[in-house]
């Protein structure tokens, strides 16, 4: 991930902002009521259950609605049932089932008491989608044990001529060996954010563009804070006054991090350290290099390793690291109040 | 204003394990809310309100969950709150479960808090890396091991006693059926003997990555009387404290310290070392046991590490520290909180099996989270508060 500047740097005052792109292949159990059905969609039919009261639930759910108690006996309902409601997507977003102009509808299946969410595909015309509406299912190519099994729905009468364009498959379902009954599907999750930098830590970080470590000062209480924070977390008071701070420094406290794992940055071990600049009153955590992990010591001085200048930009990562300086130590007592 | 009396009529847990392939997220929850139902000797109809607590949601992906589980939590038609507070949640759950009866808005509150480790990964979920940062984070072993670091050089703490804590509480997490991990065999050499994964802390001084939950049903003074053997609640505190400021002390967080002295306040407990039978403490890395032993008054600043290297926290000790193996032993993180003000309240109902502590009358249950900055504990008892 790179820093980018959201604005054009003839305006230095707006905050900087970059993009935070999370994801992760979430592995959901689904359990015994709910893994007939996904077993069933694979075999192209779909099950309700029979709640307390009678009424047969589409998709089936654990526990009853009224009661609470947990339900078991499930029922084969039709491919075919009733718009309930509607909304029209004109927009489809990447992923969603159908990839033209679609409406996610609510659709009560013949023999089901209650409404199933999914897509109908009209053809991409909002007019020809209607509450009151006889739809019918279109199976997946190559059913894996998902709700897109049911690839989407369309009109009973007067279906698309066309087949709707379609997300790429779900991954494959996971079946217990023994029943043959899936136990779990793979449900991927990704976020995708803009992260903007406060207007203190965006002045931070383009001072850092330009080699300098840039903090703020607390008119209160007279602590300096590197990242600036623009409030004091102890004082609840603005902090306007900048320090300009050297790229000098010990470590107060750190870890060696032997433990590999998804997402790493750094190839392990290496050093995280709590490094706590010359003239700060609170420590950051960076990386330490430039000696053996073992010859790591709390209030070691250790000196910031600038990466080349031409590689700079509005990030913390402009030093590649801090390594020792070859100076004594600091006494214990002039950072026990920093652990 | 005074609280009504509140007291744990019952509780459940599952069998907490790496994967719970075996069950959805509602029938793990109710695996444990049908054992505190039954324990408590209750039905859904004599229960007001549920609260729900679990951490943080990128741990399985499911944001607001507590919507889709109103089913199996039996809340349709009833209040149904959800509690956040990262690690501590279990035990911040709890509290408000037991808030909504000591006052006076209902008589018998179901609470459950729960994790489902193995849909996701939280060390990827913990080491999100936000822009212009550097990418240092390390999972919450990499957030917590400086801070032990700290805690050694400031005690001179023996490096062996981070061995004794981590073979105890998985010697007691072998008594405890619903354990994860459970190692009869363990010893303080091969603990050092494993590997170090986040120096100085040991794979074996690591909380496992389980699957699990906990429940509990909070009656109020007339259900207490009814029950036959509750835990009374004596004292609850919650306190919290931002992650990061100048000066902090995160080896002994000051919310840390001042929730405890609120809650002996509570209590009328003047010396805690010698007036509580028994402590369930969140401690997911080994050195926190001796930690929060100072943090929460057992013992004074720099010497909890020599109650444990007495022998003092073992079961048959002082003061034995999670006779229930802990969170070293079973940690499905929303749940271990509540695991712990659990495992408190069924060493004073009588109710903790082969991990019993004898005659306990009086315990505490504690849990912490974030970076060491939400914490929350109670005092319960096996007599009714005066």
């Amino acid at each position: 991930m790179t820093a980018v500047e959201s604005e054009p740097a003839e305006t230095p005052e707006q905050p900087l902002s970059a993009p935070l792109d999370i994801g992760f292949d979430y592995t959901r159990s689904v359990g015994p009521v709910l893994g007939r059905f996904m077993t069933a969609l694979a075999q192209r039919r779909i099950l309700g259950v029979r709640g307390s009261d009678g009424r047969v639930h589409v998709p089936p759910v654990e526990y009853d609605p009224g009661t609470a108690e947990p339900l078991e006996e499930l029922v084969d309902v039709e491919a075919e049932g009733t718009v309930v409601s509607w909304s029209w997507v004109a927009d489809p977003l990447p992923g969603q089932p159908v990839q033209r102009p679609f409406a996610w509808a609510l659709i009560r299946l013949d023999g089901a008491d209650t409404a199933l969410l999914h897509a109908l595909d009209t053809g991409g015309d909002p007019a020809s989608a209607r509450t009151g509406q006889r739809v019918r299912v279109r199976w997946a190519d190559e059913p894996v044990g998902h709700i897109r099994d049911i690839a989407y729905f369309v009109p009973a009468a007067d279906p698309p001529a066309d087949a709707a364009p379609t997300a790429p498959a779900p991954p494959a379902a996971k079946t217990d060996a023994d029943d043959g009954v899936i136990d779990t599907v793979i449900t991927p999750v990704h976020l995708n954010y803009t992260h903007s930098a406060s207007l203190e830590e965006s002045r931070y970080l383009r001072a850092l563009a330009d080699g300098r470590l840039l903090g703020q000062r607390c008119p209160g209480c007279h602590k300096v804070y590197i990242p600036p924070r623009g409030a004091c977390p102890t004082c609840g008071v603005p902090t306007t006054d900048e320090v300009e701070l050297p790229d000098t420094g010990i470590v107060t406290t750190f870890c060696i991090v032997n433990v590999p794992f998804l997402g790493q940055r750094i190839t392990p071990p290496y050093v995280g350290a709590y490094i706590l600049l010359d003239g700060a009153d609170i420590p950051f955590l960076h990386l330490v290099l430039g000696c053996e992990a073992s010859e790591v010591r709390m209030g070691m001085r250790v000196r910031a390793a600038w990466r080349p200048r031409e590689e700079w930009s509005t990030t913390l990562e402009n030093i590649a690291h801090f390594e020792p300086t070859g100076e004594a130590d600091a006494p214990y007592a002039s950072y026990a109040h920093h652990l | 204003m005074t609280k009504q009396r509140a007291a744990v009529l019952g509780t459940g847990q599952t069998h907490h394990r790496s994967k719970r392939t075996d069950v959805s997220m509602p029938g793990l929850l109710r695996e444990a809310v049908d054992r505190a139902m039954v324990d408590a000797d209750v039905t859904w109809s004599d229960i007001d309100a549920v609260v729900v607590g679990k951490a943080p949601d990128l741990f399985e992906g499911v944001m607001m969950p507590e919507l889709f589980l109103a089913d199996a939590l039996g809340a349709n038609g009833k209040p149904l709150l959800r509690v956040h507070t990262a690690g501590s949640v279990g035990g911040s759950t709890a509290l408000v479960a037991a808030s909504l009866v000591q006052s006076g808005v209902h008589r018998r509150v179901l609470t459950v808090a729960f994790e489902k480790q193995s849909e996701s990964n939280a060390m990827w979920a913990l080491s999100i890396r936000v822009p212009f940062t550097m990418p240092v984070g390390a999972g919450a072993g990499g957030y917590f091991a400086p801070h032990v670091r700290s805690y050694l050089r400031r005690s001179g703490a023996p490096e062996h006693v981070g061995a004794i804590v981590a073979a105890k509480d998985r010697r007691n997490g072998a008594l405890n059926p619903h354990a994860h991990l459970r190692q009869s065999e363990i010893t303080v050499e091969s603990v050092q003997a494993s590997q170090m994964l986040w120096d100085p802390i040991r794979y074996d001084e690591t909380c496992p990555s389980s699957d699990g939950a906990c429940a509990m049903v909070i009656g109020d003074e007339r259900a207490g009387d009814d029950a036959p053997a509750p835990a009374w609640i004596h004292a609850t505190a919650m306190r919290t404290e931002p992650t990061t400021f100048a000066g902090r002390d995160q080896v002994n967080p000051q919310a840390g310290r001042d929730a405890a002295t609120e809650l002996w306040r509570q209590a009328g407990i003047t010396d805690p070392l010698s007036q509580v039978d028994a402590a369930e403490i969140y401690v997911p890395f080994s050195w926190f046991e001796p930690m929060w032993l100072e943090n929460l008054g057992f013992a004074a600043d720099g010497e909890g590490w020599k109650l444990t290297e007495a022998g003092e926290t073992a079961l048959g000790g002082t003061l034995p520290v999670n006779p229930s193996g802990g969170v070293l032993s079973s940690n499905p993180i929303g749940a271990s909180g509540m695991l712990r003000f659990s495992e408190a309240a069924k060493q004073v109902m009588g109710r903790a099996g082969d991990y019993q502590v004898d005659g306990a009358r009086t315990a505490v249950g504690h849990a912490y989270g974030g970076g060491s900055q939400y914490f929350s504990m109670w005092l319960v008892g096996a007599g009714k508060p005066a």
